[in-house]
C-alpha cells in the first residue's frame, strides 16, 4: 500500500467505519443508561431541581473549592492543561474545523496555526505529566488499570502524529497525515466503550447530580 | 570530419552561440536548483565540457504529447532548451522528420551504436491488458518496443506522471491496464520526472546531473529530491495566510481576491512534492496556486482518484450519511432492546427478593 491509497482508505473506508462504529456506540450506550429508568422520588420536593440541574452542569467546569485546589494543584493544572489543549486542538485548527464542517455543516472561527501548535505542545507536556503521576504516585498507580494506560496512549498518539504531521518529522506529510487520521479513527471507535464516554456522559451525570440535590434543597 | 553527432556538450553549446559566460551561468544554475554547493559549479562545466552529446531514445506511449509540448513550447529559446537540443534526440515520433520504417531505423541504428550507453526517455503510460493491444506503434505493442529499447539502454527517465505512476490512462477503472515504466522495468536504473506536464527545467536539470554526476539522488518514488524534496505547501507564498487561518471559502470571495490560501478549496499543496512553487512556470511568470486554483497533486501516484480536486484534504472521501444513518438507528434499537432486558432482570430481581429479619438472621446463626 503506497501513501496515497493509505492516505485515500483513512479519508474514505477508514473514516466511515470509524464514525459507523462511533455513533452506533454512542447511541447504545444512551440508550442503556436512559432505559435503566430510576427509582421514583418519595421525598417532599425543597427545591428547583432544574434550576440546580443546570447551574451544576457548567459551574463542575470551574475548580473545585481552594482546599481542594491546595492538595491537589498538580492534578488540576494538569488535567485542565490537557482538557483546555484538546478543546483548542481539536476544535480550533482550521483543518479539524473544516473536517467537522463537511460531517455536520456547523462552522466557527479558528485559529492561527502557531498558537494551535503552542497548545498542541501544552497538551502534549499535560498527558505525559499525568503518565508520570500515575506512575509514581503509589495510590493512583494501585488504582490503575491496563485500559486507563492504554486511553492515555489512544488519546496521546493523535496529538503527537497530527504534530509531526504539521512539522514534517520522520515520515513524509501524506503518510504521517494517513497516521494521524487512523489513531483518530482508532479513539473514535473505542470512545463509546470505554471510560471516554465521560466526554459525552458527564453533561447527563452532572445535571442529575445537581438536579438531586436541587430537589433535596442542598448546594450541589 | 567531426560531425554533429560527435560534439561534446561544450563545443555543440559553442555552435549554439552560447558564450563561455552564459555556459556557466547555466551550470550555476543547474547547481543551485540541484541544491548542490557552489564548489560543484566548476566540476559541472568541466563535465558538461567534455561530455559527449548522449543519444536519447524518447519512446511516447499512452500520453497527450502534454509532455513534449511543456519542453518545447513553454519557454523562449533558452539556455534549458539548448541543452536538450544538444543531447542526440534519435528518435522521437512527434519531433523527428521521419516516419514508418525510417523512423524505426533510426531508433534500432541508435540502439545500435550506442548500446549500454543511450537514455531512454518515455512519456506515456504501458497498457499491459490483453496483450498490451490497445497503444501499438509500428506494429508493435508499447510493452515490446519498450522491452527491446531498455535492453541496452544506461538509464531510463519516465517523464510525466503517466509513465512514472500510470498517470490519467490508470486511472479508476483503468480499461487498458496502464502501468507505469517502473513497474515494467527492473533491471535499470529509472528516474522518475512526474507532473501533468513536469517542469520543463527539471527534465533538462536530470539530464544535466546524469551527463556530470550521473544519476541523482532519489526519493522513495524515484524522484530526483534536488526537485521533489518538499512540498508545494512549504514553499508557497499564501502559506503565511494558512498559518494564520484565512481561507478563501470559494473562487470569488472576499478570501480568493485577496489571494488567501486555498487549502479549503482543495489545494494538495501539503501532500504534493515538486518544485512549482519556486521554479515557477512560463518562463518563471507563476504556478496555478499563483493564478488563483488550489494545486490538484498532478505529481503525486494516482492524482487523478485521490479524492476530488475541490475536496479539503481534511474532509472524508466517502458517501459516510446513510452508514451513519444505519449505525445510529441500529445503536437506539439495540440500545433500546440492551435497555428493556436489564428492566425486566431489574424487575425480576425486585420479585425475587426475600426480606431478611433479625429473627431470620438468629435463626440461621442458632441453626
Amino acid at each position: 500500500m503506497n501513501e496515497v491509497n493509505f492516505l485515500l482508505w483513512v479519508r474514505g473506508i477508514g473514516f466511515d467505519i470509524a464514525l459507523a462504529i462511533f455513533v452506533f456506540g454512542i447511541m447504545l450506550r444512551f440508550m442503556e443508561i436512559l432505559w435503566l429508568g430510576r427509582k421514583p422520588e418519595l421525598a417532599a420536593v425543597r427545591g428547583n431541581g432544574v434550576a440546580s440541574g443546570m447551574r451544576t452542569v457548567f459551574s463542575r467546569f470551574l475548580p473545585a473549592d481552594s482546599n481542594t485546589l491546595k492538595r491537589s494543584l498538580f492534578m488540576v493544572v494538569a488535567g485542565y492543561g490537557f482538557h483546555i489543549g484538546l478543546f483548542v486542538v481539536i476544535f480550533l485548527f482550521a483543518p479539524h474545523a473544516e473536517l467537522i464542517e463537511s460531517v455536520t455543516g456547523l462552522s466557527w472561527p479558528t485559529l492561527p496555526s502557531p498558537i494551535v501548535d503552542f497548545f498542541t505542545v501544552l497538551t502534549m507536556l499535560a498527558l505525559m505529566a499525568l503518565l508520570w503521576r500515575r506512575l509514581t504516585h503509589p495510590v493512583l498507580r494501585f488504582l490503575s488499570t491496563g485500559e486507563d494506560y492504554l486511553m492515555l496512549l489512544l488519546t496521546f498518539l493523535p496529538v503527537l502524529t497530527g504534530y509531526m504531521a504539521f512539522h514534517h518529522l520522520f515520515l513524509s506529510y501524506g503518510w504521517m497525515l494517513g497516521l494521524h487520521i487512523l489513531s483518530v479513527e482508532l479513539l473514535l471507535i473505542v470512545i463509546p466503550f470505554t471510560k471516554l464516554i465521560h466526554m459525552f456522559t458527564l453533561f447527563m451525570a452532572r445535571w442529575y447530580s445537581g438536579f438531586m440535590a436541587g430537589q433535596k434543597g442542598v448546594q450541589s | 570530419m567531426t560531425t554533429r553527432k560527435d560534439l561534446t556538450v561544450g563545443e555543440a553549446l559553442r555552435t549554439q552561440g552560447i558564450s563561455r559566460r552564459g555556459f556557466l551561468k547555466f551550470c550555476a544554475a543547474t547547481a543551485s536548483m540541484m541544491a548542490l554547493p557552489p564548489s560543484s559549479i566548476p566540476a559541472i562545466a568541466a563535465a558538461l565540457e567534455k561530455a559527449r552529446r548522449p543519444s536519447v531514445i524518447w519512446l511516447s506511449f499512452q500520453e497527450c504529447t502534454g509532455c513534449t509540448e511543456s519542453l518545447t513550447r513553454s519557454h523562449a529559446p533558452s539556455i534549458e532548451g539548448l541543452i536538450f537540443n544538444v543531447i542526440s534526440l534519435d528518435y522521437h515520433h512527434t519531433l523527428q522528420a521521419a516516419s514508418g520504417d525510417a523512423a524505426e531505423e533510426a531508433r534500432h541504428t541508435a540502439m545500435k551504436e550506442n548500446d549500454g550507453k543511450y537514455i531512454v526517455v518515455v512519456d506515456g503510460s504501458i497498457p499491459v491488458k490483453d496483450g498490451g493491444v490497445y497503444s501499438t506503434i509500428a506494429g508493435m505493442t508499447n510493452l515490446e518496443i519498450l522491452k527491446e529499447t531498455v535492453a541496452g539502454a544506461a538509464a531510463v527517465i519516465a517523464v510525466g506522471s503517466c509513465a512514472a505512476f500510470g498517470g490519467l490512462p490508470a486511472a479508476n477503472p483503468n480499461p487498458t491496464g496502464a502501468v507505469s515504466v517502473s513497474e515494467l522495468v527492473k533491471d535499470k536504473p529509472v528516474v522518475n520526472i512526474p507532473g501533468c506536464p513536469p517542469i520543463p527545467v527539471v527534465i533538462s536539470g536530470v539530464i544535466a546531473h546524469f551527463l556530470t554526476f550521473g544519476l541523482p539522488e532519489l526519493d522513495n518514488l524515484g524522484r530526483p529530491k534536488a526537485f521533489y524534496g518538499t512540498s508545494i505547501h512549504d514553499r508557497c507564498y499564501r502559506r503565511p495566510f494558512y498559518d494564520k487561518g484565512l481561507f478563501a471559502e470559494t473562487f470569488d470571495d472576499e478570501g480568493a481576491k485577496k489571494g488567501w490560501c486555498l487549502y479549503k478549496l482543495g489545494c494538495k499543496g501539503p501532500t504534493t512534492y515538486n518544485a512549482c512553487a519556486t521554479m515557477k512556470w512560463n518562463n518563471g511568470t507563476s504556478f496555478p496556486i499563483e493564478a488563483g486554483h488550489g494545486c490538484i497533486g498532478c505529481s503525486e501516484p494516482q492524482f487523478w482518484d485521490a479524492g476530488g480536486f475541490y475536496k479539503a484534504l481534511a474532509e472524508p472521501t466517502g458517501n459516510f450519511t446513510t452508514t451513519a444513518g444505519v449505525a445510529v438507528a441500529a445503536g437506539a434499537a439495540l440500545g433500546a432492546a440492551s435497555g428493556l432486558l436489564n428492566r425486566n432482570k431489574q424487575k425480576q430481581a425486585g420479585a425475587e427478593h426475600e426480606t431478611v429479619t433479625a429473627d431470620n438472621l438468629e435463626k440461621e446463626q442458632t441453626s
